[in-house]
């Protein structure tokens, strides 16, 4: 295995990596060929569909059980009372991944729609029905949801694992120099992940192995997790999960019904599906707490920072302590003498939050940018020339520099595409043909750069072509694509001539797709993964006097289109196949490994950045609002595929104008049921809500992520995003938006 | 769920026999129905499948001028029919407006008028509500109730009717045609929904095994055709219901407003139509204060339910809105975003 973490010389890439290559699996998606976890349906199977709390706080006093079990098809009810004992305690959390979860423990309700009970039949109809039979009666409680009714407590986590408050230089010190202050509340609710494809599972056991068909976004990872709590060995977990319909977070943390099922099948001798429906995806997997943000912005009298002070209270479970780490956005963005982030928490009724798209900065990043907006205001600047007085040359968190930092370029670019100058300070001022308001906004974007770790092996076959293998997972974000380019370059071959296999647990770690790292972590591992065993052919070569390369320096051969040659003199040249061939070898593996280098990883800030400008139209009287363009500039390292980069850039500022003026998932305050619990009535954004988009990127070497120079662009564009368009709103209506979404009565 | 008979007749006798049992539901484009079944809150033993039936998914013009629409016509071809989007522009600009694409084939006209409220409590089998369950009370007067009524509502029930369709049809004078056990009869549609009163229960006129047939809108609807609009306010645009809409429809002769013809959406349990603000327009020469005095004449009697005291003035803005683009003139081609105040594509009228 070659040591990449040596500091990392820029590594040349082939020919298939920046190329916008479409989607490898495309064909098969849209013809019904790619199977999702649902569409297993192995011999035998039982189907499970489990009853859910009615009400969001108290005790399940009373099944009807014999009512369910007398519906035909019905052949087993699993209760707390019969439930069997499991290895592990779902409410300990055994991993820093792992959340205290609902596998019916006990009677007590702890959120409305938590599993009460499992119904397994041999229908879906009938476990449907025989769920409905069991009309749980309940002893309710009070339930406490909403900032005024939660119980406020103090964190000792945010996020995963991170310190709920840090600070830099004297706060104090740095409001008392300012000229003014800058003070902005704002709320964001909580949001759902809503991936297309329901969370699902097909569970079987086969000779004491658990075999899973689930959508997962860390298939490795998750094998303990699973393995814990049937007391089996990680490696007797068999993970499938070879696409998944959108994950954002969702699909990369065990859920409650995932055990259930595993459990079930273990019980009733049978495989076991268990498919979320849309409704009881508001609940047990997770979704995006509210906050309610504070800032106290500083500015002396030539609109430069002097303090920031960003507070969140972060909604979560009554059990669970993810708490949405918004504040820590304003740890890295702007420069600032002095910056505090801090975090307390309000405990409410509902089920634990998680990550979503952008944890933290997308929330952070809303408030920010429109604190921002109104200090800029406040100093009398453009928004634009307001941040690039506060630009962060270093990392106003830690003082490093950063790896790479086109920010600046960012602002000009897409200031320039959008047309940005010119525009006036003051809102209300532009209308369009027809006498709607206008109003232009901008926001900064920025995401963190981080990498996991992950394994990758390429082999090399007697034909020439290549096997290369990692248990990567492709959310329908393209990594079937984007890792095969970079497999392929690792190999010096063509994607032709490169099999990828991929979302099998069996397969090498290829790590977590997550925190927009995946490209960066499994594209490492891959790429390493083809240069050893291109090191290895070539090894064979340079030592076989048989070969035109005999004699050759290691360092001299270059792999190029399945053959090596001689730098300087491609005539002196062979194909993979024979070099080969001569050895009689059928294969030739190579193994990788990806990961941060840890020494540039303590030298060096790491982040992706962007510039949003957006317009809205707002009509007069009615305040229907629209957004007629959003033009984003980023900056990202690398661009593997930059059709695939775009298409996510697109996708995270198409998720930012759903936040900015549309999602919202709401509780009934007194039953915590969710009132808008479908895609009916929790809104996220259609096609006519957006006339033209635009996202631009901006070339980016950075020699020090990894090696491939490789950043995310996952969920980069949904920060910076949000913030423009409430922005715009303001400038075209003079309304500061206080909460989101922005809706019409919020503008009249 | 709960298993049921499924049944398809192939006429309108044994569809009605059918539908003589209580348990039997009428099925037509499925699209709230089986959304309904799934969520438990209708529970049918019974579905008849009324979309075999000979006959119902036609649009015809009768020989004294109306044009009569079968229950079967799906929403989707409704307003592709050159010849009856030409003669009811706001009707067609309201079915455009209305649900995805995907909804609107495989939903029917008659289906629109018999659709559920969207009320979420309605919609949940464990909330109290007397429309579904008579009797246990009404969670959303003290609940989630942004969107309720401000019209027409009791303490009993504040859902609104959701149907974008029924609202022009209200204002045109649309006649329903209804077959049950006892023959045929027919109603104004604008009578067709029931006010919530004390048995919010009671939704519409049908009794117990009778079917919408057709819809007709009558002879003298079309004369409306050069100044019709209908506009609809939402957060999201498209696939979402109106927060207000209003569908105006005038008749001018010599500048002068002969005829107006009103009606608001999303406001009330029924397709809520401004007769008091009609009867004041007419003979009035459309201006902005006619306009206004308009829709503050048919918003007199309104009320929040709750928090949606806002709904109060979108819904005079939005039917003043509709007033002055119905009397600028319909525009030569369906805009681009249906019912949109924030259409952009070009407004040149047709018959201005």
């Amino acid at each position: 295995m070659p040591d990449d973490f040596a500091p990392a010389s820029h590594v040349r890439l082939g020919s298939n990596s920046g190329q916008p290559q479409t989607r490898l699996d495309g064909l098969a998606k849209i013809t019904g060929q790619a199977t999702y976890a649902a569409d297993n349906a192995p011999e035998g199977m039982l189907w499970a569909v489990y009853a859910g709390a009615p009400a969001g706080r108290g005790r399940v006093a009373s099944l009807d059980t014999g009512a369910a079990l007398a519906h035909p098809g019905v052949v087993h009810v699993i209760t707390p009372q019969n439930r069997a004992e499991l290895q592990q305690d779902p409410d300990a959390r055994a991993h820093v991944f792992a959340w205290k979860i609902d596998i019916l423990q006990s009677e007590t309700i702890r959120y409305a729609g938590a599993p009460v009970a499992l119904v397994l039949a041999e229908t879906l109809e009938a476990a449907t029905e025989g769920a409905r039979l069991l009309a749980p009666e309940v002893e309710p409680l009070p339930v406490r949801i909403g900032f005024d009714d939660g119980e406020p407590f103090e964190a000792a986590t945010v996020g995963i694992g991170a310190n709920p408050a840090t600070s830099v230089g004297d706060l104090e010190a740095g409001f008392a120099a300012a000229e003014r202050i800058t003070e902005v509340e704002i709320e964001t609710p909580p949001q759902y992940h809503n991936a297309m494809e329901p969370h699902a599972i097909v569970a079987q056991w086969q000779d004491g192995r658990l075999v899973i068909d689930t959508p997962n976004q860390a298939i490795v990872m998750s094998r303990p997790l699973f393995a814990e709590y049937f007391g089996i060995a990680p490696e007797d977990v068999h993970i499938r999960s070879p696409y998944l319909g959108g994950g954002f977070g969702s699909k990369a943390i065990l859920n409650g019904p995932q055990i259930l099922a595993c459990l079930a099948a273990r019980e009733t001798g049978r495989p076991v599906k268990l498919v979320l429906s849309r409704a009881q995806m508001y609940g047990p997997v997770g979704h995006r707490g509210a906050t309610r943000q504070t800032l106290r912005l500083g500015t002396d009298a030539e609109g430069r920072l002097t303090a920031l002070a960003h507070h969140s209270v972060s909604a979560t479970s009554s059990f669970d302590d993810f708490l949405e780490p918004a504040a820590n956005a304003s740890l890295n963005t702007y420069a600032s003498p002095a910056i505090s982030a801090s975090h307390s928490g309000s405990r409410w009724d509902i089920g634990t939050p998680g990550p979503m798209r952008a944890p933290g900065e997308a929330t952070g990043s809303a408030a920010l940018e429109c604190a921002m907006d109104e200090a800029a205001e406040a100093a009398g600047l453009d928004p634009l020339e307001f941040r690039l007085r506060n630009y962060a040359e270093t990392d106003p968190a830690t003082g490093r520099a950063f790896s790479s930092k086109a920010l600046r370029e960012c602002y000009r670019l897409g200031a320039e595409r959008f047309g940005w100058a010119g525009r006036p300070m003051a809102p209300g001022q532009m209308r369009d043909a027809k006498g709607r308001l206008l109003g232009w906004g901008m926001g900064t974007s920025l995401f963190p750069a981080p990498m996991s770790q992950a394994l990758a092996r390429a082999t090399l076959r007697a034909d020439g072509s290549a096997l290369v293998e990692t248990a990567a997972a492709d959310m329908g974000q393209g990594a079937w694509t984007a890792l095969a380019q970079i497999a392929a370059d690792g190999l010096g071959l063509d994607l032709a001539q490169v099999e990828f296999r991929s979302g099998d647990s069996e397969l090498p770690d290829g790590g977590v797709a997550g925190g927009s790292g995946h490209t960066a972590t499994a594209g490492s591992a891959l790429f390493s993964a083809g240069q050893d065993a291109v090191a290895q052919l070539v090894r064979l070569a340079v030592e076989d006097p048989a070969s035109p390369l005999h004699g050759a320096g290691n360092q001299a051969v270059r792999a190029q289109g399945g053959r090596l040659m001689l730098e300087g003199d491609p005539s002196r040249s062979e194909s993979y196949a024979a070099v080969l061939a001569r050895a009689g070898l059928e294969t030739l593996a190579g193994n990788g490994r990806g990961a941060r280098s840890p020494e540039a990883a303590g030298a060096h800030a790491m982040f992706s950045h962007g510039a949003v400008f957006a317009e809205v139209a707002v009509d007069p009287d009615l305040f229907q609002i629209r957004v007629t363009r959003l033009v984003g500039a980023f900056a990202a390292g690398r661009i593997i595929n930059p059709r695939l980069a775009e298409s996510q850039l697109f996708g995270g500022m198409v998720w930012g104008l759903g936040f900015a003026l549309q999602e919202e998932a709401v509780h009934d305050r007194r039953s915590g049921r969710l009132v808008n619990g479908d895609l009916a009535g929790y809104h996220v954004p259609v096609n006519a809500d957006l006339a033209s988009i635009e996202a631009l990127t901006v070339p980016e070497e950075d020699p020090f992520v990894n090696a491939l120079g490789v950043k995310g662009v996952g969920e980069l564009g949904i920060t910076g995003t949000v913030g423009a368009i409430a922005n715009a709103v303001w400038h075209a209506t003079g309304r500061r938006a206080r909460r989101f979404p922005v809706m019409i009565e919020d503008l009249l | 769920m709960k298993s049921f008979d499924y049944l398809r007749p192939d006429t309108l006798d044994e569809a009605l026999a059918a539908l003589s049992d209580p348990d039997a539901a009428a099925l037509g484009g499925g699209t709230n129905l089986l959304d309904l079944m799934k969520l438990g809150v209708a529970g049918p033993s019974k579905i008849v499948d009324l979309t075999r039936l000979p006959g119902l998914d036609r649009i015809e013009t009768l020989p004294d001028g109306t044009v009569r629409i079968g229950a079967l016509v799906r929403n989707a071809a409704l307003p592709r029919d050159p010849g009856f989007a030409a003669a009811f522009p706001m009707v067609a600009e309201a079915l455009l407006s209305g649900a995805s694409g995907q909804l609107r084939n495989a939903a029917t006209v008659g289906g629109n008028l018999m659709q559920a409220t969207r009320c979420a409590y309605f919609q949940d089998p464990f909330a109290a509500c007397n429309r579904r369950a008579p009797g246990t009370g009404c969670d959303a007067k003290d609940g989630a109730n942004r969107n309720h009524a401000i019209l027409g509502w009791s303490p009993a029930c504040i859902a609104t009717h959701p149907s974008d369709f029924c609202v022009p049809l209200a204002a045109l004078g649309a006649i329903v045609e209804i077959a049950g056990p006892d023959g045929l009869r027919e109603l104004p549609l604008a009578e067709f929904h029931l006010l919530p009163g004390e048995e919010a229960h009671l939704t519409t006129q049908l009794a117990p095994g009778e079917i919408v047939l057709a819809l007709r809108l009558p002879p003298g609807a079309a004369d409306f055709a050069g100044h019709a609009r209908y506009l609809k306010l939402r957060e999201r645009n498209s696939y979402a219901f109106a927060i207000v809409s209003a569908a105006a429809a005038l008749r001018l002769e010599d500048g002068v407003i002969r005829e107006a013809r009103l009606a608001l959406g999303g406001v009330a349990a029924r397709p809520w139509r401004a007769t008091a603000a009609e009867t004041l327009l007419a003979g009035a020469r459309p201006a902005p204060e006619t306009f206004a005095a308009a829709a503050e004449a048919a918003l007199a009697e309104a009320a929040p339910s709750g928090a949606n005291g806002f709904k109060i003035a979108l819904a005079g803005r939005i039917l003043a809105r509709a007033l002055a683009a119905a009397a600028a003139g319909t525009p030569a081609r369906m805009p681009a975003l249906p019912g949109s105040v924030l259409d952009d594509s070009d407004t040149e009228a047709a018959h201005a």
